[in-house]
């Protein structure tokens, strides 16, 4: 069986996703949760490309620009919360942040 | 050889399919988020070589660009902002971890199991039988429909990046 369909990216795309949401919920260090949030989006581009090939249409390709623009966006705002974050805190755990514990 | 050339695309999909899960692997456990940002490089742009088998060739360039270049030089630039010597203090994994690891390996099961037996005729058909799309990634495909048919949601990305970017500085300033 050595022709790739489009179930091989499915399967791909889902365990970079899986991975990824294991990096969300079980990590500790800020930067790594926010690494993981990259690959959960970059898995989804996969699935977009693969269903855009599939259909030989090419929306899928353009959602994934977007995708791509609003992880930038993200990366960028995530990036500034935790600067803010480390000069308050000189950590990047992300036990410490508390402030908003009832 | 001639097998290798048959089976080129199959070949390279399962190489860089395999480096990037290990890479991401490498990005969800290693302790220094340095060889955590390195490990995600790697991702991407294995990703980027399977967007080519896709003939997403402008994607694949764009996933190199922003997410290998803008993205990743985002992250290096925090983590060397950011003191590592503090880092063994925290605790790597939260409590919840075992819990989500078995969550995330179940997920990969029940979604693998479906896309394997429920998908795997009409997808496979349709991939093989597909016309596979004599322009499609080609960038002036692309340019033209994000400009012509998609120009509204261009424009509204532009505004969404320039409030991410006043957004990042006011956060990143010093009071």
């Amino acid at each position: 069986m050595l022709e790739v369909t489009t179930t091989h990216y499915l399967v791909l795309s889902f365990v970079l996703f899986a991975i990824g949401l294991f990096g969300i919920a079980a990590r500790k260090n800020m930067i790594t949760v926010l690494m993981s949030i990259e690959l959960v989006l970059n898995s989804v581009n996969i699935n977009l490309i693969a269903f855009s090939f599939q259909h030989s249409d090419l929306t899928g390709q353009i959602f994934a620009i977007f995708t791509i623009t609003v992880a930038a966006g993200e990366a960028a705002v995530g990036l500034g919360i935790l600067i803010a974050y480390f000069r308050l805190r000189e950590s990047t755990s992300l036990d410490q942040a508390t402030d908003l514990n009832g | 050889m001639e097998a290798l050339v048959a089976h080129g695309p199959a070949i390279l999909f399962y190489v860089f399919a395999a480096l990037a899960v290990v890479s991401a692997l490498g990005v969800v456990t290693l302790r220094n988020p340095m060889y955590g940002a390195i490990c995600l490089l790697m991702t991407f742009l294995s990703v980027a070589v399977l967007f080519l088998l896709r003939q997403a060739e402008f994607l694949a360039m764009v996933q190199i660009f922003v997410y290998g270049g803008g993205i990743m030089v985002l992250f290096l630039f925090v983590i060397m902002l950011i003191n590592l010597h503090r880092l063994p203090d925290i605790k790597m994994f939260a409590g919840q971890s075992p819990v989500v690891a078995v969550f995330a390996v179940v997920l990969i099961g029940f979604f693998g199991y479906v896309f394997l037996h429920a998908q795997l005729g009409t997808v496979a058909a349709h991939a093989a039988g597909a016309p596979a799309g004599q322009s499609l990634g080609n960038p002036q495909d692309v340019a033209m429909s994000l400009y012509r048919d998609n120009l509204l949601p261009f424009e509204i990305a532009s505004l969404f990046l320039l409030v991410a970017m006043i957004g990042a500085v006011v956060l990143g300033r010093r009071q």
